[in-house]
């Protein structure tokens, strides 16, 4: 016990500012993820011979080990916060983009016919149809992404993005298992009051006639 | 109002859907598209709205050729239900019925209250407004499916087999509900179908078809009575040619005009001698001014007879009626169809005004099948 608290008084507001910027590094990549993914993925369902290439493309990527695309980007970024969160966004765009597209064009192909018989535009349909019933779907992608990425901010560490895994490469480095505890009992915090935040937020942003009808059923 | 002039659809492949059809369309006309599945009478229909584009001829609505207008502008200006109902299930009642106003950016206020006259119209109360399509039957699903292709007071209406996925007894309600709607707000209608009984209940005019040519375009009773070949005639069935006899035309003139019936102050007692004595298994239920009440019999009353004595008491009163006027012919299906053992005629006032009976078809039946020499006598 005794040791624990030392740490943190040594420790403490290092480990407040790590984990704030650990949070930073993995939500920007996640927004950025979002901004891009989700017209993608709409825009894919538009071109579905299309998307099946692009699909196919990114689940490649995303095997990639992400130890080597963070070296990867060294050269081209340099080191720091910037390649770092670039290559945790490339990370976050699949699963959100995969979603967008599975939760688009799975909406009822009648509803589709009904809107545009009744002179929506296809920007309009997008806007009050598709999108809006795709919404569960889509948050789904986000999620899965967002928390996902606060594991991997970790790694940010490697290329000197900083964040908590610095508490683990120096933990792991100097053989001192504090040190990686400090790291990664915050991380897996971090990750789950995400998880249980996006929850919410999926609640507040599906639309209220499709969580009724999921009630019912 | 509307004109298909020499209007062709050709496919990948160079196949037909619809071959060189001419047809014109007056204002307030219900015109049903029928024909067995793939005679193009779909892609006919879609082409008025430009969900699919003629590959030769033109379209004309009131004389403007359709493919000079932009296709979403034409779009909201014409009426359209389809099959799978397609209400937004994400929207309440009121948002799907007013889209069309909401994409035409009429402000929100009119929007509310246009979506509660309308829903008058189909006998639903205001708190429907604030529901979700998953909350309502399939039958009153599609009651706003009709409203929301009305909302925008459009002059044309496209249905696309609009009532094909209901129950047959939510289904006839609605073809019953509808045709009046139709002849109370005088929309042009086009109306695409399969079923055979649909058109001949609603259509002014049925335009039969078959590989993307018109076959026949007729009225109804004309198309009963002369049908233009052999494909014509099979495609109506044989059975409905019997109903068409001409000289039967009401319901008024084959019913029973003194059914047994029986008023809800006598005792369950009196109302088992009644059946007795007339060999009947149910009484139709009146009160002193012959207003139809329900109905009564044997198996009702041995159920209940221990718990109530009156006939008030167990009296049913879900129960499927016609009005006089009806055509023979409708009535007929609904025998036939729903499986019914009889009918209430009823007049204008809900009076019971006699009864058509499995009996009753009987005699038709039979006239139009031996009673050739009075027909000919009579017609």
């Amino acid at each position: 016990m005794d040791t624990i608290l030392q740490f943190f008084s040594t420790y403490g507001s290092e480990m407040l500012f790590k984990t704030l910027e650990h949070l930073y590094i993995s939500v920007i990549a996640a927004v950025l993820g979002i901004l891009i993914a989700v017209p993608a993925g709409v825009a894919l369902t538009r071109f579905p011979k299309g998307a099946g290439i692009v699909m196919g493309v990114l689940g490649v990527i995303q095997t990639f080990p992400s130890f080597a695309v963070l070296a990867f980007f060294i050269p081209l970024l340099g080191v720091g916060k910037t390649p770092a969160i670039i290559a945790l966004f490339f990370y976050s765009v699949l699963p959100i983009l995969r979603n967008t597209y599975t939760g688009v064009s799975g909406v009822q192909k009648s509803l589709l016919e009904a809107g545009r018989g009744m002179g929506m535009t296809g920007w309009e349909r997008i806007r009050d149809v598709e999108v809006p019933l795709a919404i569960p779907v889509i948050m789904a992608g986000i999620r899965l992404s967002t928390v996902y990425l606060i594991g991997w901010a970790t790694l940010a560490s490697f290329i000197g993005g900083g964040g908590l895994g610095d508490y683990i490469f120096s933990g792991l480095n100097l053989y001192q298992p504090e040190f990686i505890i400090a790291g990664a009992v915050p991380v897996t915090l971090l990750a789950l009051l995400t998880d249980l935040l996006i929850g919410k937020v999926e609640g507040w942003v599906t639309p209220k006639g499709m969580k009724k009808m999921r009630e019912a059923a | 109002m509307l004109k298909f002039e020499h209007v062709s659809k050709m496919y990948k492949g160079g196949k037909r859907a619809v071959d060189d059809l001419t047809l014109e369309i007056e204002k307030g006309e219900f015109i049903c598209f029928i024909g067995p599945s793939g005679c193009g009478k779909t892609t006919t229909m879609k082409m008025i709205n430009r969900l699919i584009e003629p590959t030769e001829g033109s379209i004309y609505i009131n004389d403007v050729n359709i493919m000079d207008r932009d296709p979403v502008q034409l779009r909201r200006e014409i009426g359209y239900v389809i099959q799978q109902i397609g209400l937004f299930p994400h929207m309440t009642i009121q948002e799907n019925i007013s889209l069309v106003l909401k994409l035409l950016k009429v402000p929100e206020e009119k929007r509310r209250v246009r979506a509660k006259e309308l829903l008058t119209l189909v006998d639903l109360t205001p708190d429907y407004l604030e529901k979700y399509p998953h909350e309502l039957s399939g039958g009153q699903q599609q009651r706003i499916g009709v409203l929301r292709a009305l909302a925008a007071d459009q002059p044309l209406i496209l249905m696309d087999e609009p009532f094909g996925a209901l129950d047959p007894i939510t289904r006839d309600s609605l073809q019953e509900e509808f045709k009046k709607l139709q002849k109370k707000l005088e929309k042009t209608i086009v109306f695409v179908t399969h079923d055979m009984d649909e058109a001949l209940k609603l259509a002014d005019r049925i335009v039969i078809m078959r590989d993307g040519k018109i076959v026949q375009c007729d009225t109804p009773d004309e198309i009963l009575r002369n049908p233009a070949n052999e494909f014509v005639e099979e495609f109506i069935g044989k059975d409905r040619l019997v109903q068409a006899r001409p000289n039967i035309q009401t319901v008024e003139q084959i019913m029973n005009p003194s059914p047994i019936t029986i008023t809800g102050d006598r005792t369950l007692s009196e109302a088992i001698q009644l059946m007795k004595q007339h060999r009947v298994d149910s009484l139709l239920v009146v009160d002193d001014r012959k207003v139809l009440q329900g109905f009564i019999d044997v198996e009702i009353i041995d159920q209940k007879r221990k718990k109530a004595s009156l006939v008030r008491d167990i009296v049913e009163a879900e129960l499927f009626t016609v009005e006089k006027q009806t055509l023979v012919r409708d009535t007929v299906r609904k025998i036939l169809k729903i499986g019914m053992k009889y009918v209430p005629v009823v007049d204008d006032k809900h009076r019971l005004a006699g009864i058509v009976t499995r009996a009753s078809l009987v005699d038709i039946v039979y006239d139009s099948i031996w009673g050739v020499d009075d027909m000919t006598k009579i017609g």
